[in-house]
């Protein structure tokens, strides 16, 4: 027997004599109120988790992307990113790169998450991970609630990262210290009406 | 390794290590606390990833040949294993077709389960570990004592000597000038490891969640490795334990709100990466799954044990037991300490059979400090005495043991009044000599005894035990005609 | 309304006074109790030991002695819990559903006090200084929260002082005290000194079984703390001062 079908039927001998009928889960989670302004509650936690925010119009997007890419030289710039700034698409020697700019799918309030879904503007997940610096570009109209709002909206299909404040580690007596592998530099643009 | 107690004997004796748990698991309890108090649904989450994953168990067979399916449909290469050995099995014949002599690792704790890296490594292949934490142990030939900070038990001055003695064997040295600044030593690991990441053609992970209908993987993380691991090399192979399902992506919304505040105490962990097979030109273009039982299917069908299956492994339970406080990690001789560890163990790897096993239920004051905090409502102390009862059974009808014999006695004098009232004269005289004898005063006046002869002495080496009252409380009923 | 006490077998054997005592307190509050002489104990060192054949005797004699009551009020959070929780377990193993129904009648005392009779003020005065242990059963298997300490901010003369890491087990636990003496002495000594941190002249909790460890710390160390159940405070008057 293979040792799949060897776990399948332990699988089924194991609840033979279990109760198999479905336990209700509640859901009332999901229809939790949502905070009475997502947006400013999304900037507040993201400031929180030590990412640097900045806000602006979208008139004013380029000159705050440049701003919060400051002396970065090798920009990476993936392809559909909403503003031209020069730069590459990809690299293969991402490790050369001294910033990467993307946009975002979805920003989540509660939790000052941002996620990639790695669609047009993202690049593919290497990018937003290699380089130092991480500017990314999310609009006021895709912040939402909580988890389970952005969950609801994502496609699983996709690879998806989601991203809250810069790479951190807690694992020297428990301290959170920023900077181990991902970009050290979180820097969140929240493009406003 | 020694039964729990002998261990933990050793352990206490460490007043360096007594020092550096208390810090830490006092500093992460904190901020699980305050995360956990700004959800108002807190309560109602924790009842619905308890159902979810008992709904899932109920029907682990399904859900895990959908998630076959979906992630085969995916590109994705679907393997199983019965146990440890045909998982290592496994996972080294992918390497040696690939003809890669080191993989980078992320954090898991079913490859440390498998005893992967040990495995790998009789094959000649080098398992690189790129967790701060699990590298620090690595380094340091140590053994994890956290599941979720494996080197809990070092404070920064030991890291340091670590990394400055051992990282030059493994590749890229410390710096010369290394302090014992935790942000130093995050940045020396960084250049340690980023010419590994680099290089590697492989990396093996575990899984956090996987879901059944979209064949979704999912790992949660902080520092970045994880990402890493999952997108930089060509070859891709996650360790799976069968009870990581979940039917649906959007059970997700769930987990992903329980695990981060209830293991680093976070609103969010940093990182999380979910990926559904093979993308075209994004990440590694070849995957593999194992599904792992090694005794996940006898935890199931243990009718009270299988709510064990539900943990998601985010060792709240460790931060909050003061057993695990005061002894760490390492007094429970498996990469699963704690509470959890104390039922997993047995569950996985049944009871009756080794010593140390059949120790870990009774690692417990039974304070249910662990039920408390756990994020899907594992009963732990429901599941101890469940897994007590099965230990002594295990032991009934050999020589019995002086507990046994003391529990035996113990149950005949108190299945009946008139027998206890006949002890409880042969104790009341001898509280008679006591109280004219003890050597000790008790606050208020009571006699009390220092010193008695073993057992009795588990007692008196540290307690004073106060002397049996001249007259049990039914006496005094009887005498004063109360009844 | 029928009353009966169950004493449990620690407090018969070692800690009479606080049988005495919940006798008085519940006579005093208009509540005529019996002492079913048939009781011994709960079952509770058995199951939690693992022994559960042992412990089926045992709770057969709880459930005949106690059958028949509306109340039974005893003074150890821990023996509630396992009367309530516990007995079940019991029951399934001898298959006799009939063990499992006395369990959910039985009521820690603070619980009785503020549930049932609905009393916070049993007009008791203790004048000392006193900090308060919730133990672990009472607080996280029962769930009776501040009841004690509702009960406790109502004597008179009661100087109450917070108990820092109250919550935390004082590390008894049972047969855990002799299994695991290291590691139960380690978690107790934290608690005692805890204890001496507030300065107060008395220790009192719900549970003499977590007393007797702790006050045998306090007791080794000199400390020249007193241990005292809930229940010997609130039984406590004028005429005793």
């Amino acid at each position: 027997m293979s040792a799949r079908d060897e776990i399948l039927a332990a699988v089924r001998g194991a609840l033979r004599d279990a109760d198999r009928a479905e336990a209700p889960v509640p859901r009332g989670y999901r229809g939790a109120p949502p905070p009475a302004d997502v947006v400013s509650l999304f900037a507040e936690r993201v400031v929180d988790y030590r990412a640097t925010l900045s806000r602006c119009t979208p008139a004013d997007l380029a000159r705050t992307v440049r701003a919060a890419l400051g002396s970065a030289e090798n920009v990476l710039v993936p392809e559909s990113f909403p503003v031209d700034l020069g730069g590459v698409a990809d690299a293969d020697d991402l490790d050369s790169c001294d910033a990467v700019v993307t946009t975002a799918a979805v920003g989540i309030a509660r939790t000052g998450t941002l996620v990639l879904d790695h669609g047009p503007g993202q690049g593919r997940r290497a990018l937003s991970l290699v380089p130092d610096v991480h500017v990314c570009v999310v609009r006021e109209d895709q912040i939402v609630p909580g988890v389970p709002e952005a969950v609801a909206l994502l496609d699983p299909d996709r690879p998806q990262t989601w991203i809250s404040g810069p790479s951190a580690t807690s694992d020297i007596e428990l301290n959170r210290v920023e900077g181990v592998h991902g970009p050290r530099t979180l820097h969140v643009v929240l493009v406003g009406p | 390794m020694p039964a729990f107690p002998a261990a933990a004997r050793a352990a206490l004796a460490d007043s360096q290590l007594r020092r550096n748990l208390a810090h830490a698991t006092g500093t992460i309890r904190a901020k699980r606390a305050a995360v956990v108090a700004e959800v108002d649904e807190w309560e109602e989450l924790r009842l619905a990833g308890a159902a979810i994953k008992d709904n899932t168990l109920r029907h682990l067979d399904e859900h895990l040949l959908t998630l076959e399916a979906a992630l085969q449909e995916r590109g994705a290469t679907v393997h199983w294993a019965r146990d440890a050995a045909q998982a290592c099995e496994i996972v080294a014949g992918i390497a040696k077709n690939h003809h890669v002599d080191e993989v980078v690792k992320v954090k898991s704790m079913a490859t440390q389960e498998i005893g992967l890296n040990e495995a790998l490594a009789e094959q000649g292949i080098t398992a690189w570990e790129t967790d701060l934490a699990e590298l620090i142990v690595q380094l340091g030939d140590d053994l994890p004592s956290h599941i979720l900070v494996p080197a809990i038990h070092r404070n920064r001055a030991e890291i340091r000597e670590v990394f400055r003695r051992r990282m030059a064997a493994a590749g890229r040295p410390a710096p010369d000038d290394l302090t014992d600044e935790p942000a130093e030593l995050a940045g020396a690991a960084r250049l340690h490891l980023r010419e590994k990441f680099l290089r590697a053609k492989m990396a093996v992970s575990g899984a956090n969640f996987a879901v059944a209908d979209t064949g979704t993987l999912v790992v949660v993380e902080s520092e970045g490795n994880g990402r890493m691991c999952l997108t930089l090399p060509e070859v891709l192979v996650s360790v799976v334990g069968i009870e990581k399902v979940v039917p649906t992506w959007f059970d997700l919304d769930v987990f992903l709100q329980l695990l981060p505040r209830s293991s680093t105490g976070e609103r969010m962990n940093p990182y999380t990466s979910t990926w559904s097979g093979i993308t075209p030109g994004d990440g590694p273009q070849e995957m593999h799954v194992v599904l792992l039982d090694n005794g996940r299917t006898r935890a199931l069908a243990d009718s009270v044990g299988r709510q064990a299956l539900r943990c998601i492994r985010c060792s709240a339970c460790l931060n909050v037991c003061p057993v695990y406080e005061r002894t760490g990690g390492h007094a429970y001789g498996s990469v699963y300490p704690g509470p959890i560890g104390a039922i997993l163990n047995p569950l996985l790897k049944g009871v009756g059979v080794d010593e140390q096993t059949d120790s870990l239920p009774y690692a417990s004051s039974l304070c249910g400090a662990c039920f408390e905090a756990c994020p899907v409502r594992i009963d732990i102390p429901e599941v101890l005495v469940h897994l007590r009862s099965q230990v002594v059974d295990a032991h009934r009808g050999g020589a019995p043991k002086p507990e046994a014999v003391a529990m035996k006695s113990a149950a005949w004098v108190l299945s009946d009044a008139r027998r206890l009232t006949f002890a409880e004269r042969g104790m009341g005289a001898a509280g008679k000599a006591l109280n004219r004898f003890g050597r000790a005063v008790l606050p208020g006046g009571r006699r009390a005894v220092r010193r008695l002869p073993w057992p009795a002495s588990l007692w008196t080496g540290a307690r004073d035990l106060p002397a049996p009252p001249a007259e049990s409380f039914r006496a005094w009923w009887r005498r004063t005609g109360r009844r | 309304m029928k009353v009966a006490v169950l004493v449990t077998c620690i407090n018969d054997t070692m800690f009479p006074d606080t049988g005495k005592a919940v006798f008085r307190l519940l006579r005093r509050l208009g509540v005529d109790a019996d002492f079913p002489e048939a009781q011994t104990c709960c079952g509770q060192p058995m199951v939690n030991t693992g022994y559960l054949d042992e412990a089926v005797p045992v709770v057969r004699a709880f459930t005949d002695a106690f059958a028949g009551y509306d109340y039974i009020v005893t003074p150890s959070g821990s023996c509630a819990g396992s009367a309530r929780h516990q007995h079940s377990l019991v029951a399934r193993r001898a298959g006799e559903p009939r063990l499992a129904e006395t369990g959910p009648k039985v009521y820690e005392l603070s619980e009785f006090l503020v549930d049932v009779l609905g009393v916070t003020d049993v007009d008791a005065y203790f004048p000392h200084r006193v900090t308060y242990h919730p133990t672990c059963h009472s607080l996280r298997m029962l769930g009776v929260g501040d009841k004690p300490l509702q009960l406790l901010r109502a004597v008179r003369g009661l100087d109450l002082v917070e108990l820092p890491a109250a919550e935390e087990c004082c590390g008894f636990g049972g047969t855990f005290a002799v299994k695991n003496a290291d590691t139960s002495t380690a978690m107790g000594a934290d608690k005692a000194r805890h204890v001496r941190d507030t300065g107060a002249e008395v220790l009192v909790a719900g549970d003499n079984s977590c007393l007797l460890h702790i006050g045998g710390l306090l007791s080794r160390e000199r400390s020249g703390v007193r241990v005292l159940h809930l229940a010997d405070v609130l039984a406590s008057t004028e005429e005793d001062a």
